[in-house]
């Protein structure tokens, strides 16, 4: 058998990165009047070609490649479809709504592009150290992309707090990381599946997962690290917002999923707990603060903290069951969120000026089908069947309670009736019929282009085909569940690992 | 017709779909959504019929069967199916529609296709709660049938819709997350979604006691709300008195009853019997606060509001009276509110319509501008109070006497009170309406009752004399879907349940008709020698 050349096992990665130089390049050597959006199409082909190529590699046999630090299995591939398709939709709303004199627009779909590829690689990596780069890759580019709108005081504001929590939230991963080379020798997810539960120190062990739970908990907001959410949302750009609450936070998920499942499933005693007590705290805390808020991106913000502990919940099922109901919830929450983002910064408009919940008031009767495809979005956030959000949550607490957390399913069906509130709230004010001199006030008519209508499309087509159709979406992740269970795959051949010493030693 | 059977429920669940999608495409010009919304539900309504026509009475079980897988895991499928309990439900539902776009004609004058899309939608929702026979997909259509309701309410409420529909929203929402999470643990344990093979497992006591008792009460808490019983009613006046009338009249009562005997009493027998001193209490004391309540008000959707409670708790003390002459009262009560309170609401809503007010005190003497209002109110009214011949007659002295006999004496009595208290309420409100001296509003030009109107409200009184003078029409086919009740002993218990499915519930005879029939000529000989 020929081996599989590694550069097959991270086509997706290779071709964003060369669609993101590319569009640096090309940027830097037009006239500065020209118009850049040539750029952003450039960049959604990119995604496309990447999106097709991740399906491809399903025809790969399932394998490692670079000397076992990047796989290739259903698992990768569920996720990469996933963030090309968001990133997708992101650059597309960025296309229309990026007003054309902005500055460095065509950085700004590089940026979202090398994010993307960080997102991606940090789905296949198998090894800590790789892990770590994508993380930074898809963390820098946020960072930067959040600030972009740096002529107004909350922009940069957002970048710099967002910087600097994320930053100690690495750093915690780093030391994670270091820990448990320090207590296994390895840095590599099997091997230290291998080797952990025989580990010398067992407590190194432990402190390592806590590390690296810290790390990830924080990339996906989920309580007690969600403090920064509210603000980063409500300063970045909306679109960055849509790419923010949906792209990395998709890919972090994976990453938690490879953590407990595949590097500890030994220490499921140890963080299952944890994670639903996280869980109760999420959505807890995200829907009773997203209850009080004004702000619309505000009030999203918390309400993807809510989510981010509704997905959390899926961890108390059991195996495979838990990791397929995980990246549903993932993959229903995305198309969702972003398509709601697309809406608002429609209707807001990329300087923010209507941002307020009572500038939404009327919005069915000035723009009818955005309108209903607002409140579309609100009610699948809700979880209302024939949505995809009603199968997102209906997976992962089936998985709760499948898994025995009772408790927590009833939990978070409440809380999904207290979020019920707030969505109904802004649903309600965008049906109200706007008074005569409340008109004369109101923000404008939205402007829908034809990229920002894909976008639309697609986020509304996704959600629908995972609320009345979601058997094929779970199989794959159900595939892709049980090759994240699955024992180590085979090593490629050709990539005799220098490191790999996959042998536990010898017990006394 | 007989080769319509096998796809006949799909099309009752998707016809009133497509209309709301060509509604939602077609422009909104020259009252076109109206006529579409019309032709839609008729055309509906005319499908719904074909279920009693071809209704086989002796034939077992479920009838115009359709069991789909439709995804594989977890293992939910398409099952949907009628019996002698939802028949009749799903021809009520069907009738009531016309009715609904023919109240809303005049009413709705602005954004039409929104409102009738989404009025079709909610149609599709109540169909497909009173058919479907897999858990996950009856949980489905009834959190669907909540939205439409709410953005309706909120955009045509008449005062404060948006306050009005997120208090509707959040108390018919909350409960049923307990609900979906004992769905989920069912499945959990059983591995199916399916009514009767849950039946069965569930018949068999393989569950705890403990985990019985806490999934009963998640399905009775979020039925309970919906019906709504005593202390959970809070919802309905502040929604009667905001919603459209299209929608007021099907937001109560009969989804949560027929939920009540199909899934609690159907499931939980055991639990029910144990549970039913309570809720009979709690019947009667929701059947006299709410007549109280009625004779109170000021504005007339509020009295039908808490009239309705009154009403809709004498048909859930049926139901936990455990007695199969109540549940074929309580079957046929529901039809016969349904019926009621649909003219009801289309002739309070022609009065609203007209003269923009609903504060009763602002009304009087408006008989000899509106005869036709007012003899049609005034039938209503009877048949509300239970007057003999019309169709709450039959339903309310089938209930009370069951109750009387069967149940308990003191809550029979206290539960009879309530037919003093509807013709006081009743009676006033029909006297301060259309009697009495003259008001200012009698001044105002305003005509009669509209062809549009006369055509939704007259077949609705037709049909209240025709289910007052011969009720075995309904009767036959209702008793055919209720079982006979569990009885104290717990030995006897399995072999009924068992049984019954066997003979698929079917009760031999015409006993429990002629049971009613006989129980309710006594009560009358009775009340006519007094």
């Amino acid at each position: 058998m020929n081996p599989t050349p590694g550069i097959y096992r991270i086509l997706p990665e290779v071709i964003l990165t060369l669609t993101g130089v590319a569009v640096m390049v090309i940027d830097a050597s037009l006239k500065p009047q020209w118009s850049r959006r040539p750029l952003g199409w450039l960049a959604a082909i990119g995604t496309t070609l990447a999106l097709w190529a991740s399906l491809w590699q399903l025809s790969l046999p399932e394998g490692t490649g670079f000397f076992g630090t990047v796989e290739t299995t259903t698992f990768t591939v569920f996720f990469h479809v996933l963030i090309c398709g968001i990133v997708l939709v992101a650059l597309l709303l960025a296309l229309d709504t990026l007003p054309t004199a902005s500055h460095h627009q065509g950085e700004f779909y590089a940026l979202v592009v090398f994010g993307a590829v960080g997102m991606c690689l940090l789905t296949s990596a198998i090894e800590l150290l790789v892990v770590f780069i994508a993380l930074e890759i898809s963390s820098i580019s946020t960072y930067i992309l959040a600030g972009y709108r740096k002529q107004t005081g909350r922009s940069p504001e957002a970048a710099i707090k967002y910087f600097l929590l994320g930053s100690f939230a690495t750093a915690f991963f780093l030391y994670g990381i270091a820990l448990i080379f320090g207590a296994t020798g390895s840095t590599q997810v099997y091997d230290i599946a291998h080797l952990a539960p025989t580990a010398q120190n067992h407590a190194l062990v432990v402190i390592a997962l806590a590390m690296l739970l810290v790390g990830i908990l924080f990339k996906v907001s989920a309580a007690p690290f969600h403090i920064w959410t509210p603000d980063v949302y409500e300063g970045a750009p909306s679109p960055v917002v849509a790419l923010l609450s949906t792209g990395p936070k998709a890919a972090t998920f994976a990453l938690l999923l490879r953590i407990v499942y595949e590097a500890f499933p030994t220490l499921h005693s140890l963080w299952a707990p944890l994670l639903w007590v996280v869980a109760v705290l999420s959505m807890t805390i995200g829907n009773l603060a997203a209850l009080r808020q004004k702000n619309v991106k505000r009030m999203l913000a918390y309400s993807s903290i809510a989510h981010a502990g509704y997905l959390l919940a899926a961890f108390a099922g059991i195996g495979s069951n838990g990791i397929a109901a995980a990246s549903f919830y993932a993959a229903a929450y995305a198309a969702m969120n972003v398509g709601i983002f697309a809406v608002i910064t429609l209707v807001s408009g990329y300087d923010e000026n209507y941002p307020m919940i009572d500038d939404f008031r009327g919005l069915v009767y000035r723009a009818p089908l955005l309108g209903c495809v607002l409140i579309f979005f609100l009610i699948s956030l809700i979880g209302v069947p024939f949505t995809g959000g009603f199968f997102g949550k209906f997976y992962s607490f089936s998985a709760a309670v499948d898994g025995g957390a009772l408790a927590l399913a009833i939990i978070g069906l409440l809380n999904s009736g207290l979020a019920a509130a707030y969505y109904l709230h802004l649903a309600a004010v965008a049906a109200q019929r706007p008074s005569e001199e409340a008109d004369r006030t109101a923000a404008p008519k939205p402007q829908v282009g034809v990229a920002v209508s894909a976008a639309l499309l697609l986020s509304v087509a996704a959600t629908l085909v995972l609320g009345i159709v979601p058997n094929g979406i779970l199989r794959a992740a159900q595939s892709g569940a049980h090759t994240l269970q699955a024992p180590a795959p085979p090593m490629d051949p050709g990539s005799a690992a220098p490191a790999v010493t996959v042998e536990s030693p010898p017990k006394p | 017709m007989q080769s319509f059977d096998p796809i006949i429920l799909n099309l009752i669940l998707l016809i009133p779909l497509a209309g709301a999608v060509l509604v939602a495409i077609l422009p909104d010009r020259a009252k076109l959504p109206n006529w579409i919304a019309l032709f839609t539900a008729l055309f509906t309504f005319l499908l719904t019929l074909h279920l009693p026509v071809n209704f086989h009475l002796h034939q077992p079980g479920f009838q115009f069967e359709i069991n789909r897988l439709w995804i594989d895991n977890p293992a939910i499928s398409y099952h949907v199916g009628v019996d002698g309990l939802s028949l009749w439900l799903v021809v009520l539902t069907g009738l009531l529609a016309p009715v609904g776009v023919l109240a809303s004609w005049n009413a709705i004058q602005t954004r039409r296709k929104v409102f009738y899309s989404l009025f079709l939608i909610q149609q599709t929702a109540m169909f497909g709660v009173f058919v479907s026979l897999d858990l996950m997909l009856y949980y489905g259509f009834w959190e669907l049938s909540l939205v439409p309701m709410a953005l309706l309410i909120a955009m045509y409420g008449r005062k404060d819709g948006p306050k009005a529909a997120l208090k509707f929203f959040l108390f018919t929402f909350i409960p049923s997350a307990p609900l979906l999470v004992a769905i989920l643990w069912l499945y959990a344990r059983t591995g199916s979604f399916d009514f009767v093979t849950l039946r069965i497992l569930l018949g068999h006591g393989s569950f705890s006691s403990r985990a019985m008792f806490w999934m009963a009460l998640a399905f009775l808490f979020a039925f309970a709300v919906k019906v709504p019983v005593f202390p959970l009613h809070g919802w309905i006046a502040d929604t009667y008195s905001e919603a459209p009338v299209a929608l007021a009249m099907v937001v109560a009562g009969k989804l949560g009853l027929y939920s009540l005997l199909r899934f609690h009493v159907g499931f939980f027998p055991l639990q029910a019997q144990a549970a039913a001193p309570i809720l009979i209490g709690l019947a009667v004391v929701g059947i006299l606060y709410g007549a109280c309540l009625a004779l109170i008000q000021r504005d007339f959707w509020r009295v039908i509001a808490f009239a309705a409670l009154s009403h809709f708790s004498l048909v859930t003390l049926a139901i936990y009276g455990l007695t199969l002459t109540g549940w074929n009262g309580a079957v046929y009560q529901i039809l016969s509110l349904g019926i009621v309170e649909g003219a009801i609401f289309v002739l309070l809503g022609a009065l609203e319509n007209r003269f923009a007010t609903s504060q009763i005190a602002s009304y009087g003497g408006l008989a000899a501008r509106l005869p036709r209002a007012a003899a049609y109110f005034v039938i209503a009214s009877f048949t509300m109070i239970g007057l003999p011949l019309l169709s709450s007659f039959i339903g309310e002295f089938t209930i009370l006497s069951s109750t009387f006999t069967q149940v308990s004496r003191g809550w029979g009595i206290a539960a009879a009170v309530s037919v003093i208290l509807s013709a006081s309420y009743m009676l006033w409100l029909v006297q301060r309406l259309f009697y009495g001296p003259e008001s200012a509003l009698a001044g105002k030009p305003a005509p009669d009752l509209r062809f549009g109107e006369l055509l939704a409200v007259t077949p609705l009184v037709v049909l209240m004399l025709v289910m007052g003078v011969a009720p075995n029409l309904w009767f036959n086919s209702i008793q055919t879907g209720l079982h006979p009740p569990v009885q104290q002993s717990t030995h006897t218990q399995r072999p009924v349940i068992l049984g019954d499915l066997a003979k698929g519930g079917r009760v031999e005879g015409p006993g429990v008709a002629l049971h009613a029939a006989s129980a309710t000529n006594q009560i009358t000989s009775r009340e006519v020698q007094r």
